[in-house]
């Protein structure tokens, strides 16, 4: 009756010793869903039950079950819908400018020259730099009195830093500046997946530059192209560190969502409602992540 | 779009000029970050920002070094300043100050390394042994598991931070090393799977079998033949681990408060006696940024597979 499973290679008719296949793939893989569980998991649904009390960490009392009244007063405040509005907003822009950027820029290197791949990784450094420390520097270089952005294009004491209706600005420019290599690396390696036989071919139809780039480039270099928009897109929508550090939070930061949680959450100590909003968001992040994901299922076959 | 018709045997030089161009404007601000870290103190906030200096590593003094006003009536004589070390000496050439203790400047630092190099190191460890069995064995729901595992990452780190720093309280976690490393650790593995499993699923399993047919067993096969050949993987998402647990900063804002406070929220708000200390704030994030270059340079060739998650290798 109990035959015991035999470890066998693809089905192949000879055994192997040691350890059964599932066992170790237990021993592999368990410790990590632990963890994940621990860590991202059980908290979450904490925050799901907290999302709908009244509670405080601050004050240390026990939460007031309030159904989905944290969920309404944010759904119906104009402030947050401020909020989620110029989020939007920031993304598009953000996202749209380093989608542009980063093909022209891909498309400058996208030739046979020496050094090449040392300018590529070069551009690429920015990327790689702490957001926060990023955040910082530029504060100093946006500096209204004495920063070198405002003695440069002689701006005078333009408020980069502190003035609400341009920080919006200075914060998407560091974005930009920050995240336009992400881009452009991904497009350099959807250029060189473009055969050049191709080319050839419209070349011997006389096709015209624009042709060429429509019908074959851009086709063959979208899935990557896709791929750096997604990413940017889940990434520009959940950032803080870059806003924090450059402006900080308080009635002068832009109005971007995760500064506004992180406001509500460990300076308003309003644990209730900021769980709730963490909630709205996630469920933006995740369709997003779930987009995502079922693109790079579809490209992996 | 000329370039098309072209074969790209050689690119005109005014091409080549024109990205040269470009890649100096855009690296510009790094320049401009590490000039002013070396600039001194009085040329630091001058209107107009001036190139025209003596560099000076005072910045970098201050960084790890307290700095103190002289008692007034006490300021040293000339005699006294000629026998100063070569940091005071410095620093009383620079803001007439003294040198007043070590700072906080170098336990930040040594935290920021400590607390990057543990959960790399458990995160690379985890990551590998749980991409190997995903790319080896055959599972039910194993695409189920990559997206749950890949989701976990995509949390923006302020949502989770709520509930995780309630939990970490209860547990007495928040501002210890341990407590970070773990948040650092499960937000790296997921990255460190998916990556990894990317590099398994490229080496062919053929090896594998032949030395399962020979007589090794499935982990002498994993330790002797597989991890061999996903060397350079694991070396890559090493690399990559570090630089995200070097860079982070929202966790470690949240979670800490003195004792395992990390380098990149510590350089934020240097202050000295003299005020927000810009200087050493930008010679700070300059020293921290560093490394990340290095290893950028170093892991040029598998810059996509890590900002991808292992989507695109090449």
């Amino acid at each position: 009756m109990f035959k015991k499973e035999k470890n066998t290679v693809r089905g192949n008719s000879f055994e192997y010793t040691g350890l059964r296949d599932v066992t170790i793939l237990r021993l592999f893989v368990l410790p990590t869903i632990i963890l994940l569980l621990v860590i991202n998991i059980f908290p979450l649904f904490w925050s799901l039950y907290l999302s709908f009390t009244r509670y405080s960490v601050y004050k240390r009392g026990t939460p007031i079950w309030i159904g989905v009244g944290n969920y309404v007063k944010l759904l119906t405040d104009s402030n947050y819908w401020a909020q989620f509005s110029t989020t939007a907003y920031y993304v598009i822009i953000v996202v749209a400018v380093e989608l542009i950027l980063g093909f022209l820029l891909a498309f400058l290197l996208h030739q046979k020259f020496k050094a090449r791949s040392f300018y590529i990784t070069m551009l690429a450094v920015p990327m790689m730099m702490s957001p926060a420390l990023v955040g910082i520097t530029w504060k100093y270089i946006f500096n209204p009195s004495w920063g070198i952005v405002n003695w440069l294009f002689r701006l005078g004491q333009l408020d980069w830093i502190s003035n609400p209706k341009i920080n919006l600005y200075s914060t998407m420019i560091v974005d930009i500046w920050m995240w336009t290599p992400f881009v452009m690396l991904l497009s350099v390696a959807g250029l060189s997946a473009v055969p050049e036989y191709l080319y050839e071919a419209a070349e011997i139809d006389r096709a015209s530059g624009w042709f060429k780039f429509w019908n074959i480039t851009l086709p063959i270099s979208a899935p990557l192209l896709i791929i750096a928009l997604i990413f940017r897109t889940m990434e520009a929508f959940k950032t803080f560190d870059i806003p924090m550090s450059l402006t900080g939070v308080g009635a002068i930061s832009p109005k971007l969502v995760a500064l506004r949680l992180y406001d509500l959450a460990f300076y308003r100590w309003d644990t209730g409602l900021s769980c709730a909003m963490a909630y709205i968001i996630l469920f933006i992040v995740l369709a997003v992540t779930n987009l995502y994901i079922r693109y790079l299922n579809k490209l992996r076959k | 779009m000329t370039n098309f018709n072209k074969k790209r045997k050689c690119v005109p030089v005014m091409l080549q000029i024109v990205i040269i161009i470009v890649i100096i404007i855009y690296m510009l601000p790094v320049v401009y970050m590490g000039i002013t870290s070396f600039k001194p103190w009085r040329v630091v906030f001058k209107v107009p920002p001036t190139f025209n200096f003596k560099p000076t590593i005072a910045s970098f003094v201050r960084l790890f070094y307290q700095t103190s006003d002289y008692q007034s009536g006490k300021e040293p004589t000339a005699e006294e300043i000629e026998r100063m070390d070569w940091k005071n000496r410095l620093m009383w050439e620079q803001t007439n100050q003294q040198i007043g203790g070590i700072s906080e400047g170098p336990a930040r630092f040594l935290n920021s390394f400590i607390i990057s190099i543990a959960s790399t190191a458990l995160s690379v460890l985890l990551g590998t042994l749980t991409a190997y069995a995903l790319s080896r064995f055959r599972m039910k729901g194993k695409n189920d598991l990559m997206f749950f595992i890949l989701s976990t990452r995509m949390l923006p780190a302020v949502v989770v931070t709520i509930p995780l720093f309630l939990m970490f309280r209860f547990l007495k976690l928040t501002d210890t090393h341990i407590g970070l490393i773990l948040l650092y650790v499960a937000f790296n593995v997921s990255f460190a799977i998916w990556v990894m499993k990317g590099f398994f699923d490229d080496i062919p399993i053929e090896y594998e079998e032949a030395a399962l047919v020979d007589g090794y067993t499935r982990m002498q096969t994993f330790r002797k033949i597989a991890l061999p050949q996903a060397a350079t993987g694991i070396a890559a998402t090493t690399v990559f681990c570090y630089i995200f647990s070097w860079n982070e900063y929202a966790f470690a804002l949240i979670m800490t408060s003195r004792v395992a406070t990390t380098a990149t929220v510590y350089i934020q708000g240097i202050k000295g006696s003299l005020g927000i200390d810009w200087g050493a704030i930008i010679a700070g994030s300059f020293l921290f940024f560093i490394p990340v270059a290095i290893f950028t340079f170093l892991m040029r060739k598998y810059l996509l597979a890590g900002i991808t998650f292992g989507a695109v290798r090449k």
